[in-house]
């Protein structure tokens, strides 16, 4: 699409209508934008940076390049068994959260996509409401909920959560990619005897690929990113998640900051590799979801 | 108009028929009952506990009526908070979204290598909050990183103690936060200037507007509803601050920094105050129920219908 709209204003020869076209505001341009990655870059740079420097380093020359490049710091992290076991435990409760939202929330994003039935609208603006409320704002009774049903310490009693609150997201971004798929399919998947249910996992399962991946992504980095609720839920050290295990390693050693940095420098690669891989589906989730409304 | 006629279509064959309850109730079962579990039912239980003295784990027996919220409203230090989010909405809604439009507007040129600049521009919004926390707690920390180019480039004068002093910290806080967040609302308010018809802007420069002028009268007032709808997450954001602050800050130094939640994570964790904290918590969704209903009636309500009419499309 961009490419088409590239060419399209190519051909028209003027840039007029939709750039702002004299040479130095250009120039401004790049400079802002230069300014702005700057912004962004520095910080993480400093992070990266800061685990490859001693302590001395890091609060004599903060700003220069390590000299000399010191590897003990990430070094030590990699051969501590907790970053490995927090590692597992967010990659384990991300990817069941995710196996369990994608099923449940697409069985109901398809029923109130295409059936009308008396109280769908009610259904559907009770899980619209949810997007007022994230975790935050009901964590004190959740947790006690948690507790009542014995799932503190456990992955599921933070996954269960986690798929209650990201189901109104969800809902709300499949549902107009599912109304959007023709009716004479079901038709005449209907006619060749094909019950509902499997019309849902042979027809619409693989034609929403593109939404149910975007929605699987969005899950996957909340999940992933999600502090409060682990640690509320996850009191045994052993269970925590990364985010949890860096706040308390920076506070644990608050006087080696350069571990400290080497520490939570791992703990964002995962996330950034992963961002690298799937931005498209971040982005077109969360602006259509948003847009959408 | 294929997607309305489809649409009709789809009603046509899905005849709410007897038959068809027993499926619909058991597509809808699982999703309702996890929802209803873990997000109604707290909910609703949090408006019950907020009326007890307890502490979690006593029988929940002493009743006490309205007065945790009598007390949250006397409390200087929630009243405090309820200000300090007030602060980060307000300072949210006049720099933040307005520096986004403006990176939508710069990305939305034809800029080499803009694709690798949105990335950038979105990547911190992919970072956790907790690490963004960290990272910027060490670079604010006295004679840290911050304060080490402010010498460089000779404003040591300027320094500050981020963090630490308590007339500066909430503005320290509100820079990680845009830092944080501004990507959202910039890849959201991109999307929606990707989404007005090149024809218009083109009408308005072939009468001879100039390109500020097409911006404030095509492309503004076309870009209202995705405006709307960021001021609205910014707004819910905002009130229900958490990660960043308590990582930060946990919300000092005294309590120069908190937000409702801070105080609530306080209150339910650390003092084991359920029935008080679940009480703010009452509050806190009260506000945002309270901000959404009134946003949506009186602002968001011609979007929302004009999104329904072209759902599909």
């Amino acid at each position: 699409m961009t490419a088409q709209t590239h060419t399209k204003r190519r051909a028209h020869g003027t840039a007029g209508y939709n750039e702002i076209s004299s040479r130095t505001t250009r120039m401004l341009l790049y400079f802002v934008a230069f300014m702005v990655l700057a912004l962004i870059l520095i910080p993480l740079g400093f992070a990266v940076l800061g685990g490859f420097r001693s302590m001395g380093q890091l609060s004599e020359s903060p700003v220069s390049l390590p000299n000399p490049w010191v590897f003990t710091n990430y070094a030590d992290v990699l051969t501590l068994g907790t970053f490995w076991r927090q590692l597992f435990n967010s990659t384990a409760i991300a990817v069941l959260t995710t196996a369990i939202v994608i099923p449940v929330a697409s069985l109901a994003a398809f029923v109130i996509a295409r059936f009308s039935f008396r109280g769908r609208e009610a259904v559907y603006t009770l899980f619209t409401m949810g997007l007022l409320f994230p975790v935050a704002v009901a964590i004190v009774p959740l947790f006690i909920v948690v507790r009542q049903l014995n799932l503190t310490d456990s992955f599921f009693g933070v996954a269960l959560p986690q798929v209650a609150f990201a189901l109104p997201l969800s809902i709300v971004i499949m549902r107009p990619f599912l109304r959007s798929i023709p009716a004479e399919l079901e038709e005449a998947a209907a006619i060749d005897g094909c019950s509902p249910f499997r019309f849902y996992r042979s027809v619409i399962i693989p034609l929403s690929r593109p939404v149910l991946s975007t929605v699987a992504v969005l899950t996957i980095v909340t999940s992933w990113n999600a502090f409060l609720l682990p640690l509320v839920v996850m009191s045994d050290s052993n269970n925590w998640t990364l985010p949890i295990g860096v706040t308390n390693f920076s506070t644990q050693y608050t006087t080696d900051t350069a571990r400290v940095l080497a520490f939570t420098t791992l703990s964002m690669i995962p996330a950034l590799l992963f961002y690298l891989i799937a931005e498209r589906q971040i982005v077109s989730g969360l602006s259509s979801g948003a847009v959408k409304g | 108009m294929t997607s309305a006629r489809v649409l009709a279509r789809t009603q046509r064959t899905h005849k709410p028929t007897k038959k068809r309850w027993p499926l619909i109730l058991a597509f809808l079962a699982p999703a309702l009952s996890i929802y209803l579990l873990f997000v109604v039912y707290p909910i609703v239980q949090g408006m019950h506990f907020s009326v007890y003295d307890w502490n979690g784990l006593k029988a929940l027996d002493d009743f006490v009526g309205l007065d945790n919220f009598r007390q949250a409203f006397a409390d200087p230090t929630f009243t405090g908070a309820i200000r300090h989010n007030v602060v980060i909405l307000v300072l949210s809604l006049v720099v933040q979204l307005p520096f986004a439009l403006a990176l939508a507007v710069l990305l939305n040129q034809r800029l080499r290598g803009r694709a690798f600049m949105r990335m950038m521009f979105f990547a911190p919004y992919v970072l956790s909050e907790v690490v963004t926390a960290v990272v910027w707690r060490q670079i604010m920390r006295p004679s840290g990183f911050l304060d080490h180019i402010m010498s460089g480039v000779g404003a040591q004068g300027l320094t500050q103690e981020w963090l630490a002093n308590p007339r500066i910290v909430l503005y320290s806080l509100f820079f990680v936060i845009t830092w944080k967040y501004f990507g959202l609302h910039m890849i959201i308010m991109l999307a929606g200037l990707q989404g007005i018809p090149h024809e218009l802007k083109e009408a308005a420069a072939i009468d001879g507007a100039t390109w500020g002028q097409t911006f404030r009268r095509v492309t503004l007032p076309l870009l209202g509803p995705t405006i709307r709808v960021s001021v609205f997450l910014s707004i819910i954001g905002s009130l229900q601050l958490f990660d960043l602050v308590w990582v930060l800050t946990k919300g000092g130094p005294v309590n120069a920094s908190n937000t409702m939640a801070t105080y609530m994570y306080d209150w339910g964790f650390r003092k084991l105050q359920i029935g008080y904290a679940s009480a703010i918590s009452v509050i806190v969704f009260g506000i945002s129920l309270i901000v959404a209903l009134a946003y949506q009636r009186w602002v968001l309500r011609r979007d929302i219908q004009g999104a329904l009419t072209t759902m599909g499309a």
